[in-house]
């Protein structure tokens, strides 16, 4: 009964599943260094680097953490602390951001 | 679970699982609380390491010039190896994890040492990059130099001003601000490194007891530790997916 | 492990009897004896901060400074913040309460990890220790705040062994944290719904995501300071290219929900009591509950509140007010709630209750001068003098450590089997409520009238307002000193309290057995009906499903 009980309920995928996502997140890691020696402005550069590290974390999370295979309480708790990483990257930035700016005359 | 579904649960499963902690009734309640205790652990790491990318992107920010000359110092391939020798380690951790799930223990200690192997060069890499910052003068102590940074992008310094190209800095503020670059990329990839050294003793650990469950020929072992490592060397390799960009690769080549 | 001693004849084992040596205690893995040990921690770290707090309240007694010298008095009011920031208020009834009765209360055997657990003590008592070796050794001077670039650059000292201690105690409280959801997630007995759970249940869930969320932060900014002085980096110097403003945000990113931290857990003790001794079920149960979560949640938006005379933008400032009203609102959903429960409940005036309502008295003046605070014009006037100590001294002591006594009080009974002369504790709590608004209600007027905080001596017009508050706080210091004596003396003396000395509701009065078994329950439970049922006496809140022949484990350890 346990041996059955046990290939029941794991997440273990298909090798191919795993071999996959490796060759995708390679692939990735090619993009993002030919992108880092492109000419293009900062922000730009910021934007697409990031863009591709969020994809390549969301691919670990999502197929060698299991988090696609697993409860709803996993996502969750997964999320919450990225959510809050945002919330600090966003109000730290809105204070730097607008620490500069002139107050509008009249206020 | 309804109040009959538990019924029926209690006491069943008890004697057949011998690594049912006391506390559970069952092992699926288990495996499911080690799970969801692993992330809160993860989250509490994303937001440990979320503090310091913080302070670097409001430094970068501030003094992007500065940081970007300092980043051009620090070598591509490498950075690329790295990122490169993790990705492969984490397929690795990944088969290894497989492998224990299917109390297979021979190919999950293949798969542990493999994982082990790669963590390892991932170290040895990291010790070479640091000795060349060592010579170079770039370690963010009282020895620190901005000398090869202004050689490496081929400054020009004109009565203790750096030319920057968009605006001109004081050497002595250039060398400030280029030495907190360093200052985060050593605490930054410096606790990496060190999360990359606590894994590799853990899956030391796991390697051993994979060894034993083989040679003893297991019919079910425990497989969560396994996956709950995995868990955390995946977590690793992701603050390097964002290290690597952000301190090697943003620094418009 | 440790020997076992066998009770023989009719005296059931317990969690206290089982096994009785030392290594039984320093090695539990039981979630009671944790609490216990925990008790014991906090009560010590305590009083060696109440110790520092009677010097700061005797040197300001006379305008002058001359019972302590400037430099003293700066490692007095550090030594004060740090230990009864984060080795009392932080883990006082999450890790002492919330360790002993909230696997009772969901029906659990234990928590989910209790080697975590033990674990997480240690790395208590080990950062205490720390800090206290730090405070006593030299001592620091940067205020609990560790302020850069002061603490960075300038402050002398043991500020790196100090921040060691405090970093070690946030894992604690991490480890904790986690520890509380994945039991609260996880450990329910079959019918234990969401909407079941004590209040005291939701508030820890909600106290122990502030802790896994916020601590890492304070904690690797902490470590940074340490780095900066051992490494002479420069990231929070100016003169280096830093920001002192930068360790400021991510300083109070967690410290103001470390506030909640704080406060949180005392609430839920306030729900428990105010339900227990009203003979009701708590008003609003949902809104109660869901207003926990939101105080945690917010209560990460608002830290820049204690940034807005320090250099933050003005715009920040703004969105940062607006958000601080804002935890206002579940604030007082909670009170108004709290008022209707006792409004129409049958009212017993036991010892947990008075402490109850000295909690609703003081953290409502504590919470509306709050907004005094927050909002940005009046905040220029009142920032840095004693109105925000009076203020967050209600909140922290008027609130946190009321709803703690209130715990005390309320729970004394189950943990040690033994209940305490009722007529002493009231005395007591009328002592603590006296003395405390004695002590710190002439601090609202003396920061209005502009006095600092962090001074060692004053101008004459403000001695009698402050001879004032020394003399509160003497008051204050016989409230707390009270029940050490009677508590302790009930241990011996105290009558045989029974299983449910309150006839209150819920899992651990009606079905754990006083003093608790070493797993709590016969068998696990089933829940059969909502908390705080007092409208349906006759009906269990949760019972044992047909004897059947389950595990026969329940003995690794204590």
């Amino acid at each position: 009964m346990a041996q059955h009980h046990h290939e029941e309920h794991t997440h273990a995928q298909p090798i191919s599943f795993y071999a996959k996502t490796l060759w995708v997140l390679m692939a990735l890691l090619v993009v993002t260094v030919w992108a880092g020696f492109q000419k293009m402005p900062d922000w730009l550069g910021i934007a697409v680097a990031l863009t591709i590290a969020v994809s390549k974390a969301t691919i670990v999370i999502l197929n060698f953490m299991h988090v696609k295979f697993s409860s709803k309480l996993a996502w969750l708790f997964a999320g919450a602390g990225f959510f809050w990483l945002l919330i600090m990257f966003a109000f730290a930035f809105a204070d730097y951001a607008s620490r500069h700016w002139e107050p509008e005359t009249g206020w | 679970m309804s109040v009959k579904e538990a019924e029926l649960h209690l006491g069943e499963a008890r004697h057949e699982v011998p690594h049912l902690g006391e506390q559970y009734e069952t092992i699926e309640q288990q495996n499911d609380a080690y799970t969801i205790g692993m992330w809160a652990f993860i989250v509490q790491e994303v937001l440990f390491f979320g503090g310091l990318f913080a302070s670097y992107a409001i430094y970068r920010f501030k003094y992007l010039y500065e940081f970007v000359a300092a980043h051009h110092t620090l070598s591509v391939p490498f950075g690329t190896l790295n990122t490169f020798v993790l990705l492969v380690s984490s397929y690795t951790m990944a088969r290894a994890v497989r492998a224990a799930m299917q109390q297979k223990h021979h190919k999950q200690l293949k798969y542990l040492l493999w994982t082990i192997f790669f963590a390892s060069i991932f170290m040895v890499n990291k010790y070479f990059e640091y000795s060349s910052k060592y010579h170079h003068n770039l370690i963010p102590n009282q020895s620190y130099s901005a000398e090869e940074v202004i050689h490496h992008n081929h400054l020009k310094v004109e009565n203790g001003m750096v030319d920057l190209g968009a605006r001109k800095v004081p050497l002595e503020e250039f060398e400030g601000r280029t030495k907190l670059f360093f200052s985060f990329y050593f605490i930054m990839t410096g606790l990496h490194g060190l999360h990359v050294l606590v894994g590799i003793i853990i899956l030391a650990i796991l390697a051993v007891r994979a060894g034993m469950d083989w040679k003893r020929k297991v019919p079910h072992a425990d497989y969560m530790p396994v996956e709950m490592t995995g868990l955390y060397w995946h977590f690793v390799d992701i603050v390097w997916i964002f290290l690597f960009p952000l301190l090697y690769l943003m620094g418009g080549q | 492990m440790a020997t076992t001693t066998i009770h023989s004849g009719q005296e059931r084992v317990n969690y206290l009897n089982v096994r009785t040596s030392v290594a039984s205690w320093l090695l539990t893995l039981d979630h009671k004896r944790i609490g216990i040990l925990y008790l014991l921690g906090i009560t010590f770290f305590f009083f060696l901060g109440s110790l520092a707090a009677a010097a700061i309240r005797l040197e300001l007694s006379t305008p002058k400074g001359d019972l302590l010298s400037s430099d003293t008095y700066n490692k007095m009011f550090t030594i004060h913040g740090v230990l009864m920031i984060f080795f009392f208020l932080i883990p006082s009834i999450p890790a002492a309460f919330g360790n002993f009765v909230l696997p009772m209360m969901i029906g659990a055997r234990d928590v989910a990890f209790p080697r975590l657990n033990l674990l997480s003590w240690y790395f208590f008592m080990i950062g205490g220790v720390l800090a206290t070796i730090a405070l006593l050794k030299g001592g620091i001077d940067t205020g609990w705040t560790f302020y850069t670039p002061y603490s960075s650059a300038f402050a002398k000292g043991e500020v790196s062994l100090a921040i060691v201690g405090v970093f070690l105690v946030g894992f604690s409280s991490i480890f904790t944290g986690i520890n509380f959801l994945v039991t609260v997630h996880k450990m329910r007995a079959p019918g234990m719904t969401w909407f079941r759970l004590p209040l005291f249940v939701w508030a820890i869930y909600a106290t122990s995501l502030i802790q896994v969320l916020g601590t890492p932060v304070v904690a690797i900014t902490l470590l940074l300071v340490a780095v900066e002085r051992s490494l002479g980096i420069g990231i929070f110097d100016p003169n280096r290219g830093g920001d002192p403003i930068l360790f400021q945000h991510l300083f109070w990113f967690y410290s103001h929900p470390a506030v909640y931290i704080m406060i949180l857990p005392a609430m839920g003790v306030i729900s428990e009591v105010i339900a227990t001794f009203s003979r009701r079920r708590v008003f609003g149960y949902h809104f109660v509950a869901f207003s926990s979560l939101a105080i945690a949640i917010i209560g990460f938006l608002v830290w820049g509140h204690h940034m807005f005379s320090t250099g933050q933008s003005i715009y920040a400032g703004l969105v940062f007010s607006f958000l601080t009203f804002l935890v206002a609102i579940p604030s007082a959903i909670k009170t108004f709630n709290w008022m209707a429960t006792i409004w129409k409940g049958r009212v017993h005036w036991d010892a947990p209750m008075i402490y109850a309502l000295g909690f609703l008295g003081l953290f409502v003046i504590g919470g509306l001068t709050g907004l005094h605070l927050a909002s940005l014009a009046t905040n220029v006037h009142l920032t840095d003098t004693y109105f925000v100590v009076a203020h967050f001294h209600y909140v922290m002591v008027g609130g946190a450590i009321m709803g703690y006594l209130a715990a005390l009080h309320y729970w004394w009974p189950k943990m040690t089997g033994k209940m305490y002369p009722q007529s002493w504790a009231k005395l007591a709590a009328l002592l603590v409520f006296v003395g405390f608004n004695l002590t710190f209600f002439p601090q609202f007027i003396l920061g209005y009238m502009g006095m600092p905080r962090r001074y060692h001596s004053y101008p004459e017009e403000w001695w009698a307002l402050n001879l004032l508050s020394s003399a509160g706080a003497s008051v204050l210091a016989l409230g707390y000193l009270l029940p050490a004596i009677y508590l302790v003396w009930s241990l011996k003396y105290g009558t045989a309290a029974g299983k449910n000395p309150w006839g209150a509701r819920g899992l651990e009065w009606e079905l754990v057995d006083t003093l608790p078994s070493p797993h709590n329950f016969e068998r696990t439970p089933i829940v059969t009906r909502p908390a705080y049922d007092y409208a349906h006496p006759e009906e269990p809140t949760a019972i044992y499903p047909a004897p059947r022949p389950v595990f026969a484990g329940g003995g690794k350890d204590g």
